[in-house]
This record gives structure tokens, C-alpha cells and sequence, in this order.
């Protein structure tokens, strides 16, 4: 991206100043700039990454024809579910990038810097999330391939073998991505929200891993009914070839129950932003 | 320019800046001078509007900082030393800063220089000692090259040469017709570099004025005076309207008369004097005394204070 060419360059300020201004893209770029120059964001993105192919890689390894995927029912997407099966530990690693990008500049005091450049504050946010959330998408959905394209090289010959022509599994390559974008996308607002990177990784997991076991508490009829519509169960629904049994929602229903899912914690997140001090 | 007007700060139980009005001119150093807790650096974060003020006004060349287009190039602040991420280096701490604004790269590598940087500048900041980090943020407040710089407490923690550094670099941006504000709760920093001084205690305005009418001022007229005879000096110098202490077997303190006075009237009676000085108050003890109340009420009441 060019920046504004200014012409003055002299430190007299008669002669005119250069025309310096906030501007969206310049936030996104900002952005941008600011998570590449974080160790910690190569690393984790590289732990996710490596969770979502070698996790997957194993699965496809050590299947068996015996194991607990040969029955009939799990045959149509099995060597999917196999390539998937690092995506939890996936969203728990973006997750927390997504956390620490946000409630990061909490803890080492940076966001006063951020704030102090960018007072309207909500540009910020949107700007975090427009650069994480395609990042995220785009090396999960990556990920998620190489991981099939792996396990279909050691699942050749198998019976539940699939190839990426075959319907809807690309589909579910990059269902997996989206999910992992937009959990990217909640670990951002959820750290805005809390403002600590500790509490806001550990309600992010908590969200992820505990809270639909939790839904066996309730009435039957009402837990399924809330489980289904849990970011994780409807990340799992747009990740499945063939939704089936009462815990999966279509794809589509699933895609739309995320999206909403972030717009609710964004605006929270935004709400936030705007009403409390720094 | 920065005009406060009627600013207060309230939190639920305890009342940080209290219905303070004042106004910092371009081309002047302005201190921002009161004890520890006593509100200064609230307002200044009032200013940048990292905080909301309860009830009055903050504005920045006629505006409130977040409504303007370009806020880093209307007023560059330092607000704590390291509002900064311990993992991030210098130069991308302020390339992040200037892409906001499409500052320039140029511009970037400017203040690094100015700032004395150059051979830390890719460095991770979480390595850096309390003074290169006030470089640093002394560098990002001038990366917009602002009409206004408003430091809080700059400083803290620099050697003799950058405290020298910070003091002619700030009368150099006054001389170029900017607005600079620093804060401090030191009056010795303040009398080396200040015009013009705001004193607050307890979040409330307890002096506008200026270094040199605040020495006039607190100097008083007392004078110091030595002899063997005190007792026969005394009796010479008392009279309507003149107040004589003795603070040691050969020591008078005088107020109601100048040297000049006194100094005529021992030589007329042949009275020798081994001292005769007007008591200097040091800007110090000026500040000590304006300030003591709102100290005094805070240590007393420290239940509620912070």
C-alpha cells in the first residue's frame, strides 16, 4: 500500500504541513503490520497449522478397518473426519492468537498507544478482525487440505478413501476454515470484552471444549436444541459430509448460526469499546 | 493550544479531577505540577480521551483530540513509558503508529533519529532500560509532528545527558511556536524548563502562573541577618511594621525591611554585620506551600484516597 506522498519534508511548519489522516485502510494496515511483527503470531498460527495437518496426518496413520470409524454409519465421511481431527485443538491455538491480539494490548499497556492514534476506537476493532479473521480462514483452510490430501495418500485403497472431486467434501475443507476464521474473529472480541489474556483464553476453551458437554444438564429436548446452535456443534455441522442424528444442523443453518454468533460478540465487544475508559 | 474547561473525573468514590479549568498557549513550555495522586495524569489521559470526562470539556486546538482527521498530528503525547508491546521493536512500534495516519516510512526513521535511537531500533522493546523507553515514546508523541506535545512525567528514568536532551529539545518545539505541556512532580525539573506553570493538588487548580512571578511572589521580604550584636541591632531595627526573629546566637531574621534598610542603619550606628541577604524561598518550598494542603488532606485521609 502507498502512503500519501507528502512533498514537505522540513521540519519548518510555515511551508505547510503534510496531510496526515486516519483512514480505514490505513487502520487495517496498521493492523496488519502490527500482527506480523509478534513472534507469538507466527508460532501460534504455525502451532495451528501443525495441529490441523499432523493430528490429521496421525488419524489417517493409525486408522484401522476394525476401529471405532468402520461402522456403516461413519462410512460416507470418515476419511474427512479423520483429516478434521486436529480441528479442535486448532480453534483452541487460533482462538487465543485471536485473545491475545486484542487483550494483549491490555496487559502490556500498548492499547493506549493504539487508542491515542486511533481515538474513535471501533475502527480498531473492525480492523483486528478484518485482518485475522481472512488470516486465520485462509491458513486453516489450507491446513485442512493438506491434511486430507495426506490422509487420502495413506488411506488409498481403503474402503471409507475419499477424493476432493467427491461431493461436498471440499465443502467441508473449507467449512473447516470459516470455523476456525470466525472462532479466530471471537477470540478477538472476546479479548476486547475482558481485557486479559488469561481470562479471555480460558472462557474461549471453556466455549469450545467444555460447553457442550454441559448441554447434557439440561432437559433433554431443550439441551439438544441449545447444543446444536453452539459455535462448536455448528462448526462440526459445516465440517460433517452428511449431517445426521440430532446434534448437526445443515450446512447452511450452521454457517448462518456462526456468522451470528460473531456479529453478537462483535457488537458486545464494540459496545465495550465505546462506553468504558481505557 | 489546549483549553480545559470546568474537567472533572469522578469514580464511584473518589473525585480524581475536580471542576479544573485551565489553558496551556502555543509557544510556551507549560509544567503541569502537583503531588503524586493529585489528578495530573487522569486529566491528560482526559485530554487524548482514553478516559471520559465526568462532566466539562478537553479540547485540543478548538477540538476534542478524537474528532479530529489526523489526532497524532494535532497532539503527540507520552502517557506512561511503556505503553508499548514488550514484543514488538521500536521501529515496528512506530511503523504500526504511522501506518494509521499514512505516516511515512522517512518520517518514522526521523524521530528515531531525533529521538537518539538508531542503534536500538530493531530491538524488542521488552529489553529496553526505563530510559530508552521513554525515548521511544518521546519519538512516537513527535511522530505526527504535532502542534501540540503534551508529556506526562518525560524524564523519569533518563541519565543527566537525556534529561538535558528532553529539556532543550522541549524549549526548541515551544521556540517553533508549538504548544508543550509536561508534567512533573518535581519543581526543580520544572524551574529549568517551564514558562509557565499550572499547580494542581487533589484534582484541583491551585496556581496558574508563571516561574518567574511565582519566585517573585514566594521570595517574600524577609531578610537574613548576621552580627555579634543582635540584641543592639534589634532595637535599632524594630519599629512599625518591621517583624525581627532571632534564629541563632549571631542570626536575625527581618521582614518589613530591605537590605538596603538594614544595611544603612547598622553602617549609620556602627553595628558590624558579617551577613545581609534577602531570604531566597527556592521554587521548591514555594510549591512545597501551595501544594501542603492538598497533601496534608490527602495523607489524612487516606481511607478514601488512593
Amino acid at each position: 500500500m502507498t502512503t500519501s506522498t507528502s512533498t514537505t519534508t522540513s521540519p519548518s511548519r510555515t511551508a505547510g504541513r503534510p496531510a496526515y489522516r486516519i483512514a480505514g485502510r490505513r487502520v487495517i494496515r496498521s493492523e496488519w503490520a502490527k500482527f506480523w511483527s509478534l513472534r507469538s503470531s507466527w508460532i501460534t498460527l504455525g502451532v495451528a497449522v501443525a495441529f490441523l495437518v499432523g493430528i490429521g496426518a496421525i488419524a489417517a496413520a493409525v486408522y484401522s478397518p476394525d476401529g471405532p470409524l468402520s461402522g456403516e454409519s461413519a462410512q460416507s465421511g470418515a476419511a474427512l473426519t479423520l483429516a478434521l481431527a486436529g480441528t479442535n485443538l486448532a480453534a483452541l491455538a487460533i482462538g487465543a492468537l485471536g485473545v491475545l491480539m486484542s487483550a494483549g494490548e491490555y496487559s502490556t499497556g500498548m492499547v493506549r498507544s493504539t487508542f491515542a492514534a486511533v481515538p474513535a476506537r471501533l475502527p480498531v476493532l473492525w480492523a483486528k478482525s478484518l485482518v485475522f479473521g481472512p488470516v486465520a480462514f485462509v491458513l486453516s483452510t489450507v491446513g485442512a487440505l493438506l491434511s486430507f490430501l495426506i490422509g487420502s495418500g495413506i488411506l488409498h485403497g481403503e474402503k471409507i478413501a475419499l477424493s476432493l472431486g467427491d461431493a461436498g467434501v471440499f465443502r467441508c475443507l473449507v467449512g473447516a476454515g470459516l470455523y476456525l476464521g470466525l472462532v479466530g474473529v471471537f477470540g478477538v472480541a472476546v479479548g476486547v470484552l475482558v481485557r486479559s489474556s488469561a481470562g479471555g483464553i480460558a472462557i474461549l476453551a471453556g466455549v469450545v471444549l467444555v460447553l457442550p458437554g454441559l448441554t447434557g444438564l439440561l432437559p433433554s429436548s431443550l439441551g439438544d436444541t441449545v447444543s446444536r446452535y453452539l459455535p462448536s456443534n455448528a462448526g462440526q455441522s459445516v465440517m460433517t459430509l452428511h449431517a445426521s442424528g440430532d446434534s448437526l444442523v445443515s450446512p447452511g443453518v450452521a454457517v448462518l448460526t456462526l456468522v451470528v454468533w460473531t456479529v453478537v460478540l462483535l457488537v458486545a465487544a464494540a459496545y465495550r469499546l465505546r462506553s468504558r475508559d481505557v | 493550544m489546549i483549553e480545559i474547561r470546568k474537567l472533572t473525573k469522578r469514580y464511584r468514590d473518589k473525585t480524581a479531577v475536580d471542576d479544573l479549568s485551565f489553558v496551556v498557549p502555543p509557544g510556551q513550555v507549560t509544567g503541569f505540577l502537583g503531588p503524586n495522586g493529585a489528578g495530573k495524569s487522569t486529566t491528560m489521559r482526559m485530554i487524548v480521551g482514553l478516559d471520559a470526562p465526568t462532566a466539562g470539556t478537553a479540547l485540543v486546538n478548538g477540538k476534542r483530540y478524537a474528532e479530529h482527521s489526523a489526532p497524532l498530528q494535532e497532539l503527540g503525547a507520552l502517557l506512561e513509558a511503556k505503553a508499548v508491546h514488550p514484543g514488538r521493536t521500536a521501529f515496528n512500534h512506530l511503523m504500526g503508529l504511522a501506518y494509521t495516519h499514512g505516516i511515512p516510512r522517512r518520517r518514522v526513521d526521523e524521530v528515531i533519529d531525533l529521538a537518539g535511537l538508531q542503534a536500538v531500533a530493531g530491538k524488542r522493546v521488552g529489553a529496553f532500560s526505563l530510559g530508552m523507553g521513554q525515548r521511544l515514546g518521546i519519538a512516537a508523541a513527535l511522530l505526527g509532528d504535532p502542534a501540540v506535545v503534551m508529556l506526562d512525567e518525560p524524564v523519569n528514568g533518563l541519565d543527566p545527558e537525556g534529561v538535558r536532551w528532553v529539556r532543550e529539545l522541549l524549549r526548541g518545539l515551544a521556540a517553533e511556536g508549538r504548544t508543550v505541556m509536561l508534567s512533573s512532580h518535581l519543581m526543580s525539573e520544572m524551574a529549568q524548563t517551564a514558562d509557565r506553570l499550572v499547580i494542581v493538588g487533589r484534582g484541583r487548580l491551585l496556581a496558574d502562573t508563571t516561574v518567574d512571578a511565582l519566585v517573585e511572589q514566594s521570595a517574600g521580604n524577609a531578610v537574613r541577618v548576621a552580627s555579634r550584636e543582635t540584641a543592639r541591632l534589634r532595637s535599632l531595627l524594630m519599629g512599625p511594621g518591621v517583624a525581627v526573629t532571632s534564629t541563632g546566637a549571631e542570626r536575625l531574621v527581618v521582614s518589613g525591611l530591605d537590605t538596603r534598610q538594614i544595611g544603612q542603619l547598622a553602617a549609620a550606628h556602627q553595628v558590624p554585620l558579617y551577613e545581609l541577604a534577602t531570604e531566597s524561598v527556592s521554587l521548591e518550598d514555594a510549591f512545597m506551600r501551595l501544594t501542603h494542603d492538598a497533601v496534608e488532606y490527602h495523607s489524612s485521609d487516606a481511607g478514601r484516597a488512593a
